[in-house]
């Protein structure tokens, strides 16, 4: 598996590059099943609501993982790396997230509860070095994605195990998964086996299959160069 | 210094195929040349792409419409064609109940419209003919494995290449009178759902040497209930891809 090849940055472009063919003509005979006027503000550009849906997206084989096999591990620029079991786990506070989720195939799902532990409270026992700035998420199927650092912390990632109060079901990520909802879904690892704390920015599965190393769905962050 | 937890990799990208991240993020307009129907459901839609730079079997593209007052609406398709040099490519779509984008197509696109499209997109379902690949799909999910049969044919490929396609009746299944020796059709209403026995004649003893690329496409019922069974029959589970249909 290699890591090392980077996609051009956003940053390394012009903020005001002309963009080719973004300006979308009008496609004859098509008015638009949600009309741009009143479409629901949390709706980021360019997705549709998929209401009761929740499509599953996994490019691997669901594994048959338990919840007594399921360990979570932080390490790397750390200075106490750790690795919690299942009960060890759950023994964090509890913390929740309620709001909305986005994937980058162009869904969005309003008004969804994840519960589980915030990844701030992890983060606290393991005391990340001064010098970490991104972090790989990696999963127990061996899938990667990598996030900056400060996309994962202040409250805004969860490790979660429950989805609407039930447990949360194998193919959407069970027995725990991590959630970063304000970027597209991919970065939001199932089966997460663990996050290694970097000094730099290692693009993971999908980052190396031409997609944003970020993936904010607000900026429509979807591919390499977008 | 504590060595970090490397978790088993069951899962790795290909490192053979790589993707251009140029052409997955520039839009642009094809022309629709064809519409053909392949099932009550399903159409293929031929589309002139001026620029396309190429796709390998079984990767998919982004299709954009827009309105007059700018409103957009895009889905992602899997490729039907083969890479070829027509300067033109075809995607297969079910008519979705209630699809703002597949809907407009099948009811209200004609040849001569224009569309935008991206891509194409991600390598990790693609085969390049390179090693022997069992592929298994579902209804429209058998989209870019046709593309994959098509490239082996045109190629004049020899890598062994194995179709078990599943759907309902005969009438449903897409591309029905293009399948070869290659292919065997499950159709469910009269055989039930595709079964370990479907998958026998290829797993242990019939394999390749150097065993099979599987690939599964369809529903994520149908995904899950095919990679078990690959599973079961012993396919390594890092050698199973999978796109799902969401």
């Amino acid at each position: 598996m290699t890591n090392t090849t980077s996609e051009p940055s956003l940053t390394s472009q012009p903020a005001a590059a002309p963009e080719p063919a973004t300006a979308s003509a009008p496609t004859r005979g098509f008015t638009g099943r949600a009309r741009a006027a009143d479409r629901d503000p949390r709706l980021p550009p360019g997705q549709y609501d998929a209401r009761d849906g929740w499509p599953v997206l996994s490019a691997e084989v669901t594994p048959r993982l338990t919840a007594a096999d399921w360990t979570f591990r932080v390490d790397g620029l750390v200075a106490r790396p750790r690795t919690w079991t299942w009960d060890e786990a759950h023994a964090l506070p509890a913390s929740e997230y309620r709001g909305d989720i986005h994937c980058v195939t162009s869904w969005s799902k309003f008004g969804v509860r994840f519960g589980g532990v915030s990844l701030d409270a992890f983060l606290a026992e393991v005391g990340p070095s001064a010098t970490a700035t991104h972090v790989v998420a990696y999963s127990h199927t061996g899938y990667t994605a990598n996030l900056p650092l400060a996309d994962v912390t202040g409250g805004r990632a969860w490790i979660v195990w429950e989805y609407d109060g039930e447990p949360l079901a194998p193919e959407h990520g069970g027995p725990a998964r991590l959630i970063v909802p304000h970027l597209y879904f991919w970065k939001s690892a199932k089966w997460i086996a663990g996050l290694r704390l970097l000094d730099h920015d290692e693009p993971g599965f999908w980052e190396q299959n031409g997609y944003h190393h970020r993936g904010d769905p607000w900026r429509e962050e979807r591919y390499a160069g977008d | 210094m504590d060595t970090p937890f490397v978790p088993p990799t069951a899962f790795a990208v290909p490192g053979r195929i790589s993707v251009s991240s140029r052409s997955a993020s520039v839009w642009q307009q094809a022309l629709i040349t064809q519409i053909r129907r392949e099932t009550p459901a399903a159409s293929t839609f031929r589309l002139k792409v001026p620029d396309w730079q190429g796709h390998l079997p079984g990767q998919h593209l982004m299709l954009r419409l827009t309105a007059p007052d700018g409103y957009v609406a895009q889905r992602h398709y899997s490729l039907a064609s083969a890479p070829d040099d027509s300067g033109e490519i075809e995607l297969t779509l079910d008519h979705a109940p209630g699809g703002e984008v597949s809907g407009h197509l099948h009811t209200v696109a004609q040849v001569g419209d224009l569309v935008e499209v991206r891509g194409p997109l991600s390598g990790f379902f693609a085969w390049p003919g390179d090693r022997p690949a069992l592929l298994l799909g579902a209804g429209s999910g058998v989209v870019p494995l046709m593309s994959m049969i098509r490239h082996h044919r045109r190629a004049g490929l020899t890598v062994p290449l194995r179709l078990i396609v599943s759907a309902r009746t005969r009438a449903d299944l897409i591309y029905a009178d293009e399948y070869g020796d290659e292919t065997t059709a499950v159709l469910t209403r009269a055989e039930g759902r595709l079964h370990a026995g479907h998958l026998a004649p290829y797993l242990g003893a019939g394999q390749p040497e150097g065993g099979w690329e599987a690939y599964v496409c369809g529903s994520n019922g149908f995904a899950e209930h095919a990679s078990r069974l690959l599973v079961d029959g012993g396919q390594p589970v890092d050698r199973i891809r999978i796109e799902r249909f969401g």
